[in-house]
């Protein structure tokens, strides 16, 4: 059972312009998402720059106003509310982001990063809170001495695994995961997201992993959602997508992987360009007269693709 | 981009209105008033009066202000007390001679700031570098006045190479040349004073900005097509580091107008700062409203041509 | 190792910065040898010096608190020992140079057409309606299909995967027998930077050039490469042919990276993860293997006191013999796996 709905999500800017400075148009950032998060879970969110999955994030947390659509937290409505500073939904969904230094305050040390959440969510005392401190770098695996130190003493892998810490002091149910592993090297990255496993498995904690790393989502996310200009493209389980692509986008994110293999280089350039050429030549199959994905159907209990109507009765 | 000009320009009416009013209400707070420095031992004191009733200075200030703003509208900013001439004539006449004043102090604050902080920037921390740095921070922390008492008693009284007031001798025919040359010989001791004065933040923004560039990628760029250093400094770091300091230039246009308080008053020149310091002083409130709302549309105007000289000079940004 | 076939011979060069008055070697006693032909890629983690060895070879080092020994041979001149003047004559011409971020490696201020013609100003005795029938010609030989219309634009109004294109055209202005490519996908979107890779391997066949590709990421090596040197603390520890590091790798380094990358694994597989962290430049042990403290479980005796590098098959060379012992958890026996 889901204890969070987000319901045809929607934020829209709008671009001035004209003699008055009126609205003239609209960037369609997020253009209808829906989604459903189960405990336990990750959400994989994959799109290039530009196709909105950043901005999807901040809006479910409330870093972005939301232009409609609802975001429904165990049966209560948490659109766009003027939410207490304590309330339960800043609790229980908390965000880590790609650049883990600038989102720490330079000038506070580790004890008051990770004590804040804690002053702010939990009525503990004084001796209380340093032991949840305490235990938080036990969770991370670093001793006690970091403490007093400054966030610029750490590595980047480091940093990020002090942000997960800030954003599992409270326990919250769900983690908003923005690109959390891109800026670091790839056995730092190693570290963090088999950390991020860990905890999952300790606190039944959900992901929602936002990547444009399709190596790194397939890795960490059981259900995935491929994005393109606000709009889901593709979704379903790792299987389903991986396995079983059905929308010309996905296929094509896909065939641009690098892969490992060396040998198969050759054969995969070859339908790294088919793929391609098809996507040219079947464009109008996908993608509405004003190169805007259809909205999403049923082809199986989890895997949905964007089709038009004509598509889904040839099948 | 005419569009946008010509929004920036219609917004300037509730900016300028809302100015007026406030600076209005603000002179009206001084203490005293323009009769008041008239008052002798032999002054009758209900003559003053009679002249304060008569200039409206009992009425509600609204009213005055009605009045006031009508007349403003339609270029009458009324008669000047202690100059008795129209104010629009008393400020031409003086706004023509700071022009003059500020146009050259402009020209050689360009002339000096450029090369000094492209050479700075260039051959940053060598002696050359820290020696201009060392000018800029002493011309910036000398006050104007003790700069400007010095090159007077120097240059003006001493080596008597300078007039020490005016803007030109009496007695030489208007229209001659000997008559321009004699202005702009009156103009040179101030401009160089304040040229001197106002070089600082040119040399030291064009050096961090030139230092900044050196480190960027299109310099990289540059230096991996074989471009001798020399042409990298030319066609790529200086280019790109002039381009905020074109920005300032609106500013620094609209901003020739407004006068130099200090060096004018040394310097015994009739400009603008001048007048505004005297107009403060006799409570002359038709000479600093006008003044005041001169300077405020002269801003609004600065920012409107550095946004147009930017849109010019930058691609990457577009006012349509 | 050294062939007449080599277009560049790097010889024992080493790097070094000057930090507190004291020279630090951020590239370390590195040789290698480029063909013509051929993709030699460099890998390795942040901090590495896989950068430095690329700005060194076309001498784009900060001079004053830089140290260069060694050799770089190209065309019987030692690069090192190379004048700016000279250096400008093999720069944007014999050697061509591709940098990360194509936004902010193009002049903001200039056009396109007058950022590739550049170089041709500097190199050539082209007119100048040559040298703009040249950029044209380049921008369609780099794939772009309007390039009147791109010649004349801005950089920020083209996107990431064009301006990366135009990028690849201001390298190969100089028609150059080298191509050194500095994490050139990096900042790109996975399908342009299959696209901009594709473009590389088909202009490097068509012009024969040799290409260093520096990259942190495998997945880019095994698409391009045909030989790879694996960079770590400023030492190449293994070089091999593409195939045969991907299938047969030996370093432990090498080994452990490979195994951390989420492609390899089950989803439910814990990735490989390093014992400890990349030692700073300061901090960097001078003596001994420098990889022997993130495998503290290998006896300090199996290391060599001055690791070589030895040539174990053919083409394929591993520092020191550590390798040997080093095994995964859960495998059997030694590293002769």
């Amino acid at each position: 059972m889901s204890f969070m709905q987000i319901k045809d999500l929607n934020v829209h800017y709008p671009i001035r312009g004209g003699f008055f400075n009126t609205i003239t148009d609209k960037v369609y950032a997020v253009d209808g998402v829906t989604m459903e998060f189960e405990k336990g879970k990750t959400y994989g969110l994959v799109g290039e720059s530009g196709s909105g999955k950043s901005t999807t994030g901040k809006a479910i947390i409330g870093l972005e106003k939301v232009t409609s659509g609802q975001i429904i937290y165990e049966g209560d409505n948490v659109t766009n509310q003027r939410r207490k500073r304590n309330s339960a939904y800043n609790r229980d969904i908390q965000m880590i982001f790609q650049d883990s230094h600038s989102s720490m305050n330079p000038r506070k040390r580790v004890l008051d990063i990770l004590a804040e959440p804690i002053r702010n969510f939990m009525k503990l005392s004084d001796q209380e809170e340093r032991k949840r401190i305490k235990e938080l770098l036990a969770i991370v695996g670093m001793s006690e001495d970091v403490l007093l130190k400054y966030p610029h003493e750490f590595s980047g892998g480091q940093k990020q695994r002090l942000g997960i810490a800030r954003a599992v002091a409270c326990n919250p149910k769900m983690i908003i995961a923005d690109e959390p592993v891109s800026a670091l090297d790839l056995s730092v990255q190693a570290q963090v997201l088999n950390f991020m496993k860990d905890i999952q498995s300790e606190f039944g904690l959900s992901y929602l992993f936002i990547s444009h790393d399709l190596g790194v989502v397939k890795h960490m996310c059981d259900h995935i959602s491929i994005m393109y200009k606000g709009r889901f493209v593709e979704t379903g389980t790792r299987n389903d997508i991986y396995v079983n692509p059905q929308h010309i986008y996905t296929n094509r994110l896909l065939s641009a992987i690098p892969n490992i293999e060396p040998e198969t280089r050759m054969e995969r350039k070859i339908q790294r360009q088919d793929v391609e050429v098809k996507y040219h030549e079947e464009q109008h199959k996908y993608y509405d007269e004003h190169g805007k994905v259809y909205p999403l159907k049923s082809i199986s209990e989890t895997h949905r693709v964007a089709m038009s109507e004509i598509e889904q009765e040839g099948l | 981009m005419w569009k946008t000009i010509l929004r920036r320009v219609l917004m300037m009416i509730p900016q300028m209105f809302v100015l007026s009013l406030f600076i209005f209400i603000l002179a009206k707070q001084m203490p005293g008033d323009p009769f008041t420095g008239l008052i002798t031992p032999e002054t009758d004191p209900s003559r003053i009066e009679e002249l304060r009733i008569q200039a409206g200075f009992y009425d509600p200030w609204y009213v005055q202000y009605y009045h006031w703003i009508t007349n403003a509208l339609q270029g009458d900013f009324g008669q000047s007390y202690t100059y008795k001439i129209a104010v629009s004539t008393l400020i031409g006449e003086r706004g023509l001679n700071t022009f003059w004043l500020s146009l050259l102090s402009a020209i050689l604050v360009y002339l000096i700031a450029i090369p000094l902080g492209m050479l700075a920037g260039r051959y940053q921390e060598s002696f050359l570098d820290k020696s201009i740095i060392l000018y800029s921070f002493i011309s910036y922390a000398i006050p104007t006045f003790v700069l400007s008492l010095i090159f007077l008693f120097i240059f003006g009284y001493r080596l008597m190479w300078f007039p020490t007031s005016g803007t030109v001798d009496v007695g030489l025919e208007p229209g001659t040349t000997a008559y321009y040359w004699n202005k702009i010989y009156h103009l040179l001791l101030p401009a160089i004073t304040y040229a001197i004065l106002g070089t600082t933040s040119i040399i030291q923004y064009l050096r961090s900005e030139i230092i900044d560039s050196k480190t960027q990628d299109y310099v990289k760029t540059a230096r991996s097509k074989g471009i001798p250093m020399r042409k990298v400094y030319t066609r790529h770091i200086f280019r790109n580091s002039l381009l905020p300091i074109a920005a300032f230039l609106g500013f620094t246009i609209t901003g020739l107008l407004g006068g130099a308080i200090f060096i004018e008053t040394i310097f015994g020149f009739p400009g603008m700062g001048n007048l505004f310091v005297s107009s403060v002083m006799s409570r002359d409130y038709s000479v600093i409203t006008a003044l005041v709302m001169l300077f405020g549309f002269l801003t609004l105007l600065g920012s409107l041509l550095s946004d147009i000289i930017m849109s010019i000079v930058d691609p990457r940004i577009r006012i349509d | 190792m050294n062939t007449a076939k080599d277009l560049l011979t790097i010889r024992n060069l080493t790097t070094s910065f000057r930090i507190k008055d004291e020279y630090h070697a951020a590239v370390e006693e590195v040789s290698l040898s480029l063909r013509k032909n051929e993709v030699l890629a460099i890998v390795g983690e942040s901090g590495c010096g896989k950068s430095t060895l690329a700005t060194t070879i076309v001498g784009l080092h900060n001079e004053i608190n830089t140290k260069v020994t060694g050799e770089i041979l190209y065309n019987n001149q030692n690069l090192t020992q190379l004048s700016e003047e000279q250096f400008n004559r093999l720069r944007g011409n014999d050697i061509g140079f591709i940098f990360q971020d194509p936004l902010s490696a193009l002049n903001p201020l200039m056009r396109i057409g007058e950022q590739i013609a550049e170089g041709l100003l500097y190199h050539t005795k082209l007119t100048k309606q040559q040298r703009e029938e040249r950029v044209l010609e380049l921008l369609n030989q780099v794939g772009i299909s309007n390039p009147n219309r791109v010649a004349r634009q801005f950089p920020h109004q083209l996107s990431g995967g064009m301006r990366q294109r135009v990028m690849i055209a201001i390298a190969l202005s100089g028609k150059p027998s080298i191509i050194i490519a500095d994490e050139p996908t990096t900042a790109l979107d996975v399908t342009i930077q299959a696209q901009i890779l594709d473009l590389l391997k088909s202009l490097q066949s068509e012009t024969e050039a040799g290409i260093i590709l520096i990259t942190h990421d495998l997945g880019v090596v095994a698409e391009v490469a045909d030989r790879v040197a694996v960079m770590y603390a400023g030492q190449v520890i293994e070089e091999a042919p593409v195939q045969e590091l991907f299938r047969n790798a030996k370093h432990p380094y090498t080994r452990s990276l490979l195994n951390s990358i989420p492609q390899t694994h089950d989803e439910n597989d814990k990735l490989e993860v390093i014992h400890g962290m990349v030692p700073s430049l300061m901090n960097l042990p001078r003596e001994g293997c420098r990889f022997s403290a993130r495998i503290p479980w290998i006896n300090e005796s199996l290391h060599e006191k001055k690791p070589q590098l030895h040539e174990i098959a053919p083409g394929h060379f591993v520092r020191c013999t550590c390798w040997k012992h080093f095994h995964f958890e859960g495998e059997e026996g030694g590293g002769t796996v």
